[in-house]
């Protein structure tokens, strides 16, 4: 019992790592890296192969690893190839350089923002109806819902074209085929959210006789914040991909989108890679921020820490 | 049992000028999938000005259903119904009563001062009276001091009270209590009861409240309604004419145990014909 009890104070660094995620976390880190450098060797190998046998030259083990990992257009680059490109697209440029990463991602997270912003706001707008409104229940909410199988990429040229007709373009309709995707998680999370409120809290609204109006800000609108953070980190990662998709059919000179077509047109696998990597950390830091907001939000509306 | 009610309110021209609740042959019917329930039958009630009035019986036998009738929360589907000499729709427009519910239904969101300010919010008072009020029915209920809490840093029990502390605030002539001590323990239901009174007592306030626990009822009533599940009706209706400064203490006195084995009998007149 006593060096039971003692243990606690005496961990080492390693047990307390051990305890925390950090050991789960680098070991799965590390497994990762380690396949995708052996199938980087995998998949490009065979086309090394081919290039040594039609030069004639002799090769080893150690020089064929060396070479798949070092190839310029490789099948799949290895990773400390896309921290390097990634080193020079984002650091070694200025940021105001068609070649600089950043500059790119700016232009996409303008359109996703905006995008997201607009999603938000008719999102809402279609909960509030479709939850007031009886006869809007019925026939949107299916229109909803058909809305999503339609694939984004058959819609997103269409969208472009019918816009750039009556002369809207650049960032409002990379935003609005953002709003498309993302309006539809908001409209389900506030649709749920609004209806939260459970019946005994309802009937007190009615036992005072509260205005439908009264009724919403007071009773349903703070009901369904919980709900409406949880379709936001849901809209935001969502909304980044709508504006990536948005730059693929313009023939966009900029943006992740246009960086990835770009890259694809010349084989450029690092580029493609590299901006498949920020496009993946933007996302990331874009959910991070909203449930930094919501934690803030819910702190205060005293919401149990 | 039908001569405490007749004695109170002659039948010929309806509800004396005392009457608050009037109901006469009220029935209530929900219609479900497979068969219609009959959660009331044939109520007859009255209620006067000031009284305590206690429904009691076995869970089913409408006791809610018919507070929620009251309230405007349910619709009779026969008999006549009024509250305050109007409906209960106009009685509930013109903010006539306050409900305390089953659980607290406090809304988690807002601080216990906001929490008791919201009908008042709702009903359009300055800020400085709603203060006011709010400083007041808290410290009737005892909890001064904790307006700026969380539901969920308060006790079950100091949940319940800030419950009733919001319905108060308004201060409603009728006050409709359901269950509202039901998810209590013992000791804290016994100290809310003994709070309970004392508030009546200096509210004189006309209280309508569920419960299915005798002592309960036969503590707190000036009036026992008795009732009995499929179909909901009152079999009986007792008069508690305790004194009203009583304490816990009259429990074991035999005036209380003698009502409290009346509505034992009644309670299990209503169940005898049951499976």
């Amino acid at each position: 019992m006593t060096i039971d009890a003692a243990l606690p104070g005496e961990k080492t660094m390693f047990a307390r790592a051990m305890d925390g995620r950090g050991l789960p976390l680098a070991t799965v880190i590390l497994v990762l890296l380690v396949l995708w450098y052996a199938g980087a060797v995998a998949l490009n190998a065979p086309v090394l192969l081919d290039k040594y046998k039609r030069q004639n030259t002799d090769w080893t083990v150690t020089q064929l690893v060396d070479d798949s990992w070092s190839m310029d257009r490789p099948l799949l680059p290895a990773p400390h190839q896309i921290v390097v490109e990634l080193k020079k697209s984002i650091f070694d440029r200025k940021i105001t350089s068609k070649r600089s990463l950043v500059y790119h991602s700016w232009v996409t997270i303008s359109s996703t923002l905006l995008g997201f912003l607009f999603g938000t706001v008719l999102g809402v707008v279609l909960a509030v109806g479709i939850v007031h409104v009886r006869a809007l229940d019925r026939s949107l909410l299916p229109w909803v819902i058909a809305s999503q199988t339609i694939p984004i990429l058959a819609i997103a040229p269409m969208v472009i074209v019918v816009l750039g007709a009556v002369g809207l373009t650049g960032l409002v309709p990379k935003a609005l085929i953002s709003m498309y995707l993302c309006f539809f998680p908001v409209t389900i999370g506030m649709v749920k959210g609004l209806r939260s409120p459970d019946p005994m809290q309802m009937d007190l609204m009615r036992t005072y006789s509260a205005s439908s109006w009264q009724v919403f800000w007071k009773l349903r609108w703070p009901s369904s914040v919980p709900f409406l953070f949880a379709s936001l980190k849901v809209a935001v990662a969502i909304s980044l991909v709508g504006a990536i998709v948005a730059e693929l059919p313009t023939g966009a000179s900029a943006g992740l989108g246009a960086r990835l077509l770009v890259g694809s047109y010349y084989g450029q696998t690092i580029q493609i890679w590299a901006a498949l990597v920020v496009a993946s950390a933007l996302a990331g830091t874009l959910v991070a921020l909203m449930s930094m907001i919501e934690k803030i939000a819910l702190r205060r509306m005293g919401v149990a820490a | 049992m039908e001569k405490t009610a007749a004695a109170f309110s002659p039948h010929e021209d309806g509800a004396s000028a005392g009457t608050v609740i009037d109901i006469r042959n009220l029935s209530l019917t929900f219609q479900t999938a497979d068969a219609p329930v009959f959660a009331l039958s044939g109520i007859d009630l009255q209620v006067e000005r000031g009284e305590f009035v206690s429904f009691i019986g076995p869970s089913g036998c409408g006791k809610t259903t018919l507070m929620r009738v009251i309230a405007d929360l349910e619709q009779p589907t026969e008999g006549q119904i009024s509250v305050n000499g109007v409906t209960p729709r106009e009685a509930r427009l013109a903010r006539a009563y306050g409900y305390v519910f089953q659980a607290p239904a406090l809304y988690p969101w807002r601080t216990v001062q906001k929490n008791v300010s919201l009908p008042l919010e709702i009903m359009g008072l300055s800020a400085k009276e709603q203060r006011e009020r709010v400083a007041r029915y808290l410290d009737l209920v005892n909890l001064g001091g904790f307006e700026g809490k969380y539901p969920w840093q308060l006790s079950g029990g100091m949940q319940q009270r800030v419950s009733i502390a919001r319905a108060l605030s308004f201060e409603p002539e009728l006050l409709l209590m359901d269950e509202p001590f039901g998810a209590l323990d013992e000791i804290t239901r016994d100290h809310l009861n003994e709070q309970l009174l004392r508030l009546w007592e200096k509210t004189q306030k006309t209280v309508i409240f569920v419960t299915h626990s005798i002592p309960e009822a036969v503590f707190l009533s000036s009036k026992i309604v008795v009732m009995s599940p499929r179909p909901g009706r009152i079999i009986d209706i007792i008069d508690c004419n305790l004194p009203r400064d009583r304490t816990l203490d009259i429990r074991e006195s035999t005036e209380f145990l003698k009502i409290a084995h009346q509505v034992r009998e009644g309670l299990r007149a209503g169940h005898s014909y049951d499976d």
